[in-house]
């Protein structure tokens, strides 16, 4: 039917950290720009976050951290994505990463790191040009 | 003299007129050259005029209102010398890595001129968890120090005479067991508990909040709280049992009024707790202390510290019938906002930070945090923090601002602001009252939706331009890289699950098993001095239980609390 | 393997691709629920009713637990408002649940209501069947609960749970309004709060006016009290559960029969008002009539909506 399909993304503050300011504020601006935003508060292993992340069938995992413990949980989370066959499932970052770690993280598949001070209409319009709704399951008939 | 202070009918008819002269003034004058903002407001949006004048405070008593430093309501300070006698305590949050790394860290400090010590733990420690949980896998040491046991307690504070300096430790649902830890170990070496001074900030309250460090659920947390208070006031009389903390909820995005409303707040129910456990408001009330984030707006943070000590003497003293001056101290600490400073241009920041401290000085802080210039990527590095303890120190020390109390007074606006802070956050205050307290507003997620909306506000405020953060929306500038950079080693994770194995290992068995026994009775009782799990606290943590051991009993006997995340 | 292979064999992600495919509409996803159809009918359906802030997450949450303790198997759609404003919604129930997050056992989906009124979203006795054809024994249903008008649930579920808490003199109101009847079992959630002793009298005195109406064989709704964030009460409200369920199917078949018949009712209406909408919109695209071109005509008075859906009627069903 005419209607589009609507953008489905996981919203996940993995790992002790608490400030959850930042993953409020972008679940708020992702709500605003019509997506459906799975909000999982803090606190969650890579475990929970890729568990959620196919039983909710996101197209997109939002990922914030503050801590730095992100060297243990992205590589993680895109290790259990692959062993999950669900790679298709694209993985974006927001927080505090050293210089040095950004390109690392892209290397191992993560999309898009966005930095203290990325406006939320770049991080909305961001999403809206690269990530589109997974195709409709393929299905014969009989 | 002080009928200049409340100005007669006459004079007031007169200013009255004056004022409006004035006004078509700069009425004329705009037409020529418009007004630079379509608003003038606060960092918290609370709008300010062009200027402010004897109209504004026009009505206020100076006795009632104002008053003298050390004298009732406080507003001008809680003590009558302030900083002519003695400077605040200059305390630097500080944890890194293993407890001999942040050791070293405090010895540096404390050999450049710190006088107190302020304890930042990793999210494990926070979170009640020791290094070998699956929940925290690469966080050892990453955010502060990694604590499990006793042992890594004597070797944080391994040289340090812990009857000559105060310290301050950051935590929350485990604080009760961190204090027994420090209190245990000081014990082992040789210091009495009595003498022992310092601070856990144990606040449970603002953890709901918005710090959101979540343990067990409000009532029992506040039982824990409340054994603590108890516990202090008969054995250890010097400590601060409960840091009542604004600083986080500012950070998750609240206004200034905000800040001050909710923590005046918590400070109500935690005094409300300790009234229901049978102390006196004067036997604790006294060792409450209070903690603020001093923020970039620089007239509001001073009004918001001046208004927050009249604010809580007027509750003490009204509310609960407190008689003793002490009880109606608010003593604070204040951190500069973490949230001001910008990845971007991160030298920008002791420009950020050196306002906010001074802001604070001139609000009459008793003690200080000044943020290093890279802690918006890190845990400062060594050079950083030197910067920012010496920050401290030209402010006490170079500008003259310490020579004078409280200098700001009877200026029209900071006065009026004043003023217009304890009035709203009054307003909060029995808006909370009506929703049954803290507590009951907590679950019902009135001050978490509060604080979402202001920092969503203040978010479309950066992107509109409304509000200005120089490098971020105005004179954009790309981070650098910077030329120090502390490194925290993801091994050091591995070699501590290691150490606290062996510690557990090398323990007596039945005396670990008996001291756990009394604290799981403790807990299951109903809260009363001979359940206090402080007691047992203590000889379970030297018996060696660790952290995580004991918060376990906590959630078995408690129960486990999650955010309710709602928007 | 097909889809519908994958789906009865328990695959999570072939579920959970098809549940989004159901909830965006997509024809492909009909044919394949009708293929799941045959597979479906093991699972007990619980639905929770009631206002926000009452802890149906946490009960749903802590029931969950109940039930993987008997080896049960638990799927759960918990329900959240879309922003009529924008489209969008944030879907925040997981986050009571996290302690299911790592169980094979446990299947959680969180769903937006779309525009949809009544407590559920449109496609929630479609997602129901799914999980149904998955395997799962049990499937626990929370409603939106911002309204007082949800009832759908009640022909979703064999066994609704009302919810309420001590002090909300509303939540008694709307009660009495009309839902009461939707409850075989009433839940006054935080119990150690104030005023729970006059919440449960209150109650009471509602059921049993109720049951002047009712035949004396009739079911009558137990008041549990729990305390889910403690996990008090869950024993009680878990034979709750039971107690309806084996009065539904041993004592009573004629109620179950009852059940069955109005999750049937409810479910062809629904397919059929989806099915013939849809046909008769496809009708009209290929006969080059154009919905837009009616709107028009309504907005400019040339014709009015009820004209036009008497044509529509004759000339593409006629």
């Amino acid at each position: 039917m005419g209607k589009d399909r609507k953008l489905r993304i996981l919203v996940a503050k993995p790992g002790l950290d608490g400030h959850d300011r930042g993953a409020r504020v972008i679940a708020r601006a992702f709500r605003d720009s019509g997506f459906e935003v799975i909000y999982t508060g803090c606190h969650q292993t890579p475990e929970q976050i890729v568990n959620t992340a196919i039983q909710e069938d996101v197209d997109l995992i939002g990922l914030s951290i503050l801590s730095g413990a992100h060297t243990y949980s992205f590589p993680r989370i895109m290790e259990l994505l692959k062993e999950s066959n669900a790679e298709d499932i694209r993985v974006i970052g927001g927080g505090i990463f050293p210089l040095e770690d950004i390109p690392k993280l892209k290397g191992i598949g993560i999309r898009e790191i966005f930095e203290p001070g990325a406006k939320l209409k770049d991080i909305t319009d961001w999403v809206e040009q690269n990530i589109s709704p997974r195709k409709a399951v393929a299905f014969e008939g009989k | 003299m002080l009928k200049k202070v409340v100005p007669s009918e006459a004079e007031l008819e007169r200013m009255e007129k004056e004022h409006g002269q004035w006004l078509e003034e700069y009425k004329k004058a705009l037409k020529k050259m418009p007004e630079r903002l379509n608003r003038f407001s606060t960092v918290s949006d609370l709008e300010t005029r062009a200027i402010y004048t004897p109209l504004d405070i026009a009505g206020k008593d100076f006795f009632e209102d104002i008053g003298s430093p050390g004298c009732y309501p406080f507003t001008r300070g809680v003590q009558s010398t302030m900083y002519r006698a003695r400077l605040w305590t200059m305390r630097m949050f500080a944890g890194l890595g293993t407890a001999e790394d942040t050791n070293k860290r405090f010895h540096y400090l404390i050999n450049h001129g710190e006088t107190g010590l302020s304890t930042a733990f990793d999210f494990p420690t926070l979170m009640g968890y020791d290094t070998d949980s699956p929940l925290a896998r690469g966080e050892c040491g990453k955010c502060g120090v990694a604590i499990d046991t006793i042992d890594d307690i004597q070797r944080l504070f391994a040289g340090i005479n812990l009857e000559d300096v105060t310290t301050s430790m950051t935590i929350n649902p485990p604080a009760s067991i961190i204090w027994a830890m420090y209190i245990a170990n000081a014990e082992n070496q040789g210091f009495s508990r009595k003498r022992l001074g310092g601070t856990i900030q144990n606040d449970c309250l603002k953890e709901f909040i918005a710090q959101k460090t979540l343990m067990l659920p409000p009532e029992p947390s506040l039982r824990l709280v409340t054994d603590t208070v108890e516990f202090g006031t008969r054995e250890v009389p010097r400590w601060n049992t409960i840091s009542i903390s604004g600083y986080h909820i500012r950070e998750a995005g609240a206004t200034a009024v905000q800040e001050l409303a909710f923590t005046i707040y918590d400070g109500i129910t935690y005094v409300e707790e300790g009234i229901k456990r049978g102390l006196s408001v004067d036997e604790f009330a006294g060792r409450l202390s209070f903690f603020w984030n001093s923020h970039i707006d620089f007239f509001e943070e001073i009004a918001k510290m001046r208004a927050s000590r009249r604010l809580w003497a007027r509750i003490m003293k009204e509310r609960f019938g407190a008689k003793d001056p002490r009880s109606m101290l608010m003593r604070f600490h204040t951190q500069t906002a973490g949230c001001s400073l910008t990845a971007q241009e991160p030298y920008n920041n002791v420009i950020r930070t050196t306002t906010e401290a001074l802001a604070a000085v001139l609000g009459g802080t008793q003690s200080l945090h000044t943020n290093s210039l890279d802690e918006v990527y890190m845990i400062p590095s060594e050079e950083a923090v030197l910067i920012a303890l010496r920050t401290q120190q030209i402010l006490a020390d170079e500008i003259g601002v310490t020579h004078v109390i409280d200098p700001l007074a009877g200026s029209y606006f900071v006065e009026a602001l004043t003023d217009k802070m304890e009035e709203e956050a009054n307003a909060y205050i029995r808006k909370l009252d009506d929703l049954g307290g803290m507590v009951a507003a907590i679950e019902r997620d009135f001050p978490q939706m509060e604080i979402a909306d202001a920092a969503f506000h203040f978010q479309q405020q950066i992107e509109s331009g409304e509000k200005t953060i120089i490098g971020v929306n105005k004179y954009l500038s790309e981070r650098p890289e910077l030329e120090f950079v502390l490194k925290i080693d993801d091994e050091i994770e591995r070699m501590q699950v290691e150490r606290t194995n062996r510690f557990k290992e090398s323990r007596d068995k039945d005396r670990f098993r008996k001291a756990m026994d009394e604290l799981r009775r403790r807990c299951e009782g109903p809260p009363c001095w001979d359940n206090n799990v402080m007691p047992a606290l203590v000889e379970a943590v030297r018996a060696g239980a660790t952290e995580q051991e004991c918060c376990g009993l906590y959630r078995e006997a408690f129960g486990v609390y999650t955010d309710p995340g709602t928007f | 393997m097909d889809i519908v292979e994958q789906i009865v064999s328990g695959n999570v992600r072939a579920t959970a691709r098809l549940l989004r495919d159901i909830d965006d509409e997509i024809p492909s996803a009909r044919a394949i629920l009708k293929e799941l159809y045959p597979h479906t009918g093991k699972a007990y359906v619980i639905g929770f009713t009631g206002s926000p802030g009452v802890g149906k997450s946490t009960l749903v949450d802590q029931l969950a637990t109940r039930f993987r303790k008997e080896d049960l198997t638990v799927g759960i759609l918990a329900v959240d408002p879309t922003s009529p404003f924008t489209g969008g919604a944030i879907l925040g129930d997981r986050i009571r649940m996290q302690r299911h997050f790592l169980d094979p056992g446990v299947f959680i989906r969180s769903l937006a209501t779309r525009g949809h009124f009544g407590g559920l979203t449109k496609s929630t006795n479609d997602m129901v069947n799914v999980l149904d054809a998955m395997g799962k024994d049990v499937i626990l249903v929370e409603t939106v609960g911002v309204g007082q008008d949800e009832v759908e649930i009640a022909n979703s579920a064999h066994t609704t749970v009302l919810v309420t808490i001590p002090g909300m003199g509303d939540e008694i109101q709307a009660i009495k309004a009309g839902i009461m009847e939707i409850g075989n079992i009433f839940v006054v959630n935080k119990a150690d709060r104030e005023g729970s002793r006059k919440t449960i009298r209150e109650l009471r005195n509602l059921i049993e006016l109720g049951a002047k109406r009712r035949n004396g064989d009739d079911w009558e709704p137990p008041i549990v009290e729990t305390e889910a964030v403690k996990s008090r009460g869950m024993e009680d409200l878990h034979e709750a559960i039971r107690n309806h369920r084996s009065f539904l199917l041993s004592t009573h078949t004629e109620k179950w029969r009852e059940v069955l018949e109005k999750r049937a009712r409810i479910q062809l209406m629904e397919a059929l008002r989806e099915e013939a909408f849809r046909t008769i919109l496809a009708r009209m695209e290929k006969d080059g009539n154009s919905f837009d071109l009616m709107v028009d005509q309504i907005v400019e008075k040339q014709s009015d909506p009820y004209t036009l859906v008497q044509e529509i009627i004759a000339k593409e069903m006629g």
